[in-house]
Parts: C-alpha cells; sequence; structure tokens
C-alpha cells in the first residue's frame, strides 16, 4: 500500500471521496510521522485526537454523501491561530499555557470545510524572525542537511518554520502560515515547498496573534500550487470582525489553474539583480525566466525604482506596529504576570514584559517605541509611510506593462542554525526580496525551482496584482511543471 | 542621530520593559546599528507624497448599533474573558494595590 503520508491534499480529498482509503487512516499515518519527528521539533503542542475527530467525521460524512472541501485532509496550524480550547503561544513565555475561548476565522473556516488539526506548529516568537531561532520553545530544525558530508542543522526559514518544516518533513500535508514580511514565502523557498500569501485583506485576521496590522495576512504552505490554491479557497473570505477585510467572493482557484501563459507578460525587476548575490540564485531566476516564456509568456524588463528603501521602511513600520499591538501584554488580563515581592503596578508590568518576551521581540517593540515617540515620530515614521506609498506606486506603474512579476525568493539557501543570529541585521537582509511586495499588499508566493550546488532547495517568487491571486497561482503552476522539482529531504530524524 | 545609554534606558521605560545596565549597554549598540541603516530613507525625495494609510483600497464599515451583534464579540462573555487572567478576582481582573 502507498504511504498515505507522500500524498498531497488534493489527491488525499480525491482517493478518499473514491473510497481508495479511509481518513482514519489518513490521520493516523500524519500522527504517526509527527510523534515520530521530535527531533525536528516543529510542533509546540501535538493533537492527534483533533485530526482523529475529524477524520471519524469525514468517514461518516462519506458513506452519508455529505463530504466537504477538505474532508480527510489533516492540517497542521501555525501557533499563531487562537484556537478553541488548545493552547496558543505565538512561541513566547508571555502566552505559555494560554487557552484561548475562541477560535481564529481562518481556522475556524478550515474545519468547518472538514479539515483536521495534527498539532500547532512552532515558529518565531510573536513571528518575528527569519530563521525560527527566537521561537521559546527552541529551534525548529530544517529536515534538509547539505550535500557536503556535513551535519550542519539549517534553518528551516522564518517565521512559519514549523509549517515548512512539517510540510517538507511530511508531517502534514499542508499547514498554515502567516506573512508580514515574508514568512511564508522565503520558509517555503529554504524548505522546497510551496506557500502563498493572498492579497492583503483576503484573509481574515479576526484571531491571530497581531505583529504588524497593516501587513499581516495568512495563507497557506503545501507541498505544490494546486494544493496552495485548495487551501487558501478555504481560508480566504470576508469576515465582519475584521475592519481590513476584503468583502469580495473567494474565487474558485484550483479549478481555474491553467498553465498556459500565452498573452500574459512577465516582469522581471532590475533592481533585483543584486551585486554579489550567489549564482545559483540568479541562475535559477534566468531558468525560471525561461519557463515562463516556454508557458507562454512574454517577458519584460521592469524597473521598481524604490526597491533598496523597502526594507529600511519595513524596518520600521513593522516595529511600529508591534510595539503597539505588543502593548496589551501587560500581566492584568492574560498571558504571564511577574510580580516582584512588593512591586505596584507599573512594576509589574515592567517586570512582565522582561520575562515575557525573547530579545528579538524586545529590539523590535524598542524600535518600534523609538520611532513613534514624539520628536522623531515625523522622521523615522511618517518619512517610513511615505517611501511606502512610492513602493506601492512603483507596482503600480510596473503592472501597466506586465501581468505577473518573477524574482528569487530570498538572496540565499537555507543557512545554517546560528550562522546570523548574532547580528540582527545580517538577518533582516534576508526579507530582501520578499518585503516590498508586503508593503504594497500584494499577493505574492514561493515555489521551488532548483537545488543549489549544496543540494539545497531554492525558491522563485511571483508577485501579482492586487486580487489576482489567480495570475500568480497560474505562473506558479507553469514553473511547477517545468522545473519538476521532486528533491526531498532525506529522513534523518 | 546616535542613541546613548540614557536613551535606550528611556525607551525601554517608556515601552515598560525592565532593562538592566548590561542589557542597555548591548541594545545600545544594536539599535544604533539598526537605526543607523534605516537613516538612509530620508536621502528618498517625498514631497508632495501621503504616508500610506491603506494598503489595499477599502472602506471602514459600520455595523447595527445593537446589542451582541456577534454574539463572539458581544457582552455576556465575562466567564471567557477572566479564564485566562492571571488573577482574576470576584469576577474582575485583580491587580497590585495601586492607591496607598
Amino acid at each position: 500500500m502507498t504511504d498515505l503520508t507522500n500524498l498531497t491534499v488534493a489527491q488525499i480529498r480525491d482517493g478518499h471521496r473514491a473510497g481508495d482509503f479511509s481518513a482514519v487512516e489518513v490521520a493516523e499515518a500524519f500522527s504517526a510521522n509527527v510523534a515520530a519527528a521530535k527531533a525536528l521539533n516543529a510542533f509546540i503542542v501535538e493533537t492527534p485526537e483533533h485530526a482523529l475527530a475529524a477524520a471519524k467525521t469525514a468517514d461518516a460524512d462519506r458513506a452519508a454523501g455529505t463530504l466537504k472541501p477538505l474532508s480527510g485532509v489533516p492540517i497542521g496550524m501555525k501557533d499563531l491561530f487562537c484556537t478553541n480550547g488548545v493552547q496558543t503561544t505565538a512561541a513566547s513565555h508571555m502566552l505559555e499555557g494560554f487557552v484561548p475561548r475562541y477560535e481564529s476565522t481562518v481556522s475556524q473556516k478550515l474545519w468547518d470545510a472538514g479539515a483536521g488539526m495534527l498539532g500547532k506548529l512552532n515558529l518565531d516568537q510573536f513571528a518575528m524572525g527569519s530563521s525560527n531561532e527566537t521561537s521559546y520553545f527552541g529551534n525548529v530544525i530544517s529536515p534538509w542537511k547539505r550535500k557536503d558530508g556535513g551535519n550542519a542543522a539549517l534553518a528551516p526559514g522564518g517565521s512559519s518554520g514549523g509549517s515548512s518544516t512539517a510540510v517538507a518533513a511530511r508531517l502534514c500535508p499542508a499547514a498554515t502560515g502567516t506573512d508580514t514580511g515574508g514568512s511564508i514565502r522565503q520558509p517555503a523557498a529554504f524548505t522546497g515547498i510551496s506557500g502563498i500569501k493572498p492579497t492583503y485583506g483576503r484573509c481574515s485576521r479576526w484571531g491571530i496573534v497581531a505583529f504588524a496590522s497593516s501587513l499581516d495576512q495568512a495563507g497557506p504552505m503545501a507541498r505544490d500550487v494546486r494544493d496552495c490554491a485548495i487551501m487558501l479557497e478555504n481560508m480566504a473570505g470576508f469576515d465582519p470582525k475584521d475592519a481590513t477585510s476584503l468583502d469580495m467572493p473567494v474565487p474558485n482557484w484550483e479549478a481555474a489553474l491553467s498553465s498556459d501563459l500565452k498573452g500574459k507578460t512577465v516582469g522581471i525587476p532590475k533592481e533585483y539583480r543584486l551585486d554579489g548575490i550567489d549564482p545559483d540564485i540568479d541562475a535559477m531566476w534566468d531558468t525560471g525566466i525561461a519557463m515562463l516564456k516556454d508557458a507562454g509568456a512574454d517577458v519584460v524588463e521592469i524597473s521598481l525604482p524604490h526597491t533598496k528603501y523597502a526594507l529600511p521602511a519595513y524596518y520600521i513600520i513593522a516595529p511600529a506596529e508591534a510595539s503597539s499591538n505588543l502593548a496589551r501584554y501587560d500581566g492584568v488580563r492574560y498571558g504571564l504576570r511577574d510580580l516582584p515581592q512588593g512591586a505596584g503596578l507599573q512594576d509589574m508590568y515592567a517586570a512582565t514584559r522582561a520575562d515575557g518576551f525573547g530579545p528579538e521581540v524586545k529590539r523590535r517593540i524598542m524600535i518600534g517605541t523609538y520611532v513613534l515617540s514624539a520628536g522623531f515620530y515625523d522622521a523615522y515614521y511618517t518619512q517610513a509611510q511615505k517611501v511606502r506609498t512610492l513602493i506601492s506606486r512603483d507596482f503600480e506603474a510596473a503592472f501597466a506593462s506586465c501581468d505577473v512579476i518573477l524574482a528569487p525568493t530570498a538572496p540565499s539557501a537555507a543557512f545554517g542554525l546560528g550562522e546570523k543570529m548574532a547580528d540582527p541585521l545580517a538577518m533582516y537582509l534576508n526579507d530582501v526580496f520578499a518585503v516590498p511586495a508586503s508593503l504594497a499588499g500584494l499577493p505574492a508566493m514561493s515555489v521551488p525551482a532548483a537545488l543549489n550546488r549544496e543540494g539545497l532547495p531554492l525558491g522563485l517568487q511571483i508577485i501579482g496584482k492586487a486580487f489576482d491571486e489567480q495570475g500568480v497561482l497560474n505562473a506558479g503552476l507553469a514553473i511547477e511543471e517545468r522545473a519538476g522539482f521532486t528533491a526531498r529531504a532525506e529522513k534523518w530524524w | 542621530m546616535a542613541i546613548d545609554q540614557a536613551t535606550v534606558k528611556k525607551i525601554a521605560s517608556l515601552a515598560r520593559i525592565a532593562i538592566s545596565d548590561a542589557e542597555a549597554a548591548a541594545m545600545e549598540g544594536e539599535l544604533n546599528n539598526i537605526l543607523g541603516w534605516v537613516e538612509q530613507l530620508g536621502e528618498v525625495d517625498v514631497a508632495g507624497v501621503e504616508p500610506m494609510t491603506a494598503v489595499i483600497p477599502n472602506t471602514l464599515r459600520l455595523r447595527d448599533d445593537v446589542v451582541d451583534a456577534d454574539p463572539l464579540t458581544g457582552g455576556g462573555r465575562r466567564d471567557d474573558v477572566l479564564a485566562n487572567a492571571p488573577e482574576p478576582q470576584h469576577g474582575f481582573f485583580g491587580v497590585p494595590k495601586v492607591i496607598e
């Protein structure tokens, strides 16, 4: 019998529907993989009982002829989504032991669609990080190893590092992620899987632990483009509980998938050609261009002149919003309380926040507090928001002459754990290609395209016009079909 | 502009984060490094450019002005609200004594 954990979401859905296997068998197979993969540290909480209950319902629904879109599919849930009755920590000490009494809109939609939950996935603390090394619950280890005979533990990317590792290691067929400045795309690229951040507002932010509200967007991570389309259809949709939710119908992205790009134009941003970049990255990019031409697309060079300023603008705007959002952790209403002997209210706040936040979270709250403080607000924050307007205009102008944009997802393959932790700035620079689309709220996805000389996966990024997830998915599919990326990490865990 | 250790402590105090001298010293370098790098935004000509307020054009909605329009986010959920409180007391959030 085939190993059920090698199946994609579409294969599980269709195979279950056809009666090839039961949903209970699928849930048990993935739960067994989860239980056997402690060395990867991808999960903070495992919930095999949740997956099993959903599977039993799926099997009963099949018998009754009432199957739902994700019946029989168990998934992983990033531990940034509040789940009713299941600990939700944002990988922080601050929220250790926090058990929500409500369900996030996105996770509720997935359960309503018939999916089950295998567990809550590890991440960078409050989603702040690019390597999953800031989690209070320990590093997530990528299943990938360099082909150099060494045994260096590699970063799975971040912040959705538990999600990327879990999908790449076949612990779940798909997982949720969130993307503030690349947190779906970069980990997907590092682990040889696909992931899409939809247009800002497509997925409700209600019940997702907030990091930077004008940037945060949920999206799926899965093994291929079709699975991303299926998952996104069941995550997106208008939600009156999120003031920035888009009141638009959710397209049937899966049904409209087409890798025929005749009549489409792909833009290649010249500013993304960085001096001194890894030649493997540039070579992959050139191969990607050839693939899209082969799919029938025209290719034009475009200019996004303010690209260089996207990252510094992001590292003002995101910390500013974070410092405001994270003010809620005060030791009063929920989460950790640290009350030193004889301390008053102010001392309790300060002690609680000193104890509950990790170094990277504190660093960002401090930067955010500084750039929003009296006397500096205009020089930093207002200036950054003006630059953000210019970055958004760059994309608007570019999309006058192209339908989608093709670029690398990250400037390098996965790096080793510890290699970039000493220098926060070096870590931030890893987001250079991902952040501009985030600032402009545009849909963007990463698809695996090649292995580098070390045998590690590299991802190509497709950025689309607002609301054109279909164009992004279709270009992604065209690359996927031509790249024939079937490499997977050899099991060592 | 570079910030000094006294400024680091002031920021920490504004952010309500207790910080030791050693932490403030370490953070001084890190923050200056990051702030020095973002200074390059100053070279962008933003004359006549409006700061971005909404990334995707959207209109703010008003819900009907009725009590408990949404049972999840309406009232009557005291026990749920207090369920994760570190120190719930008599149906309230308990805090250390504020007034002597």
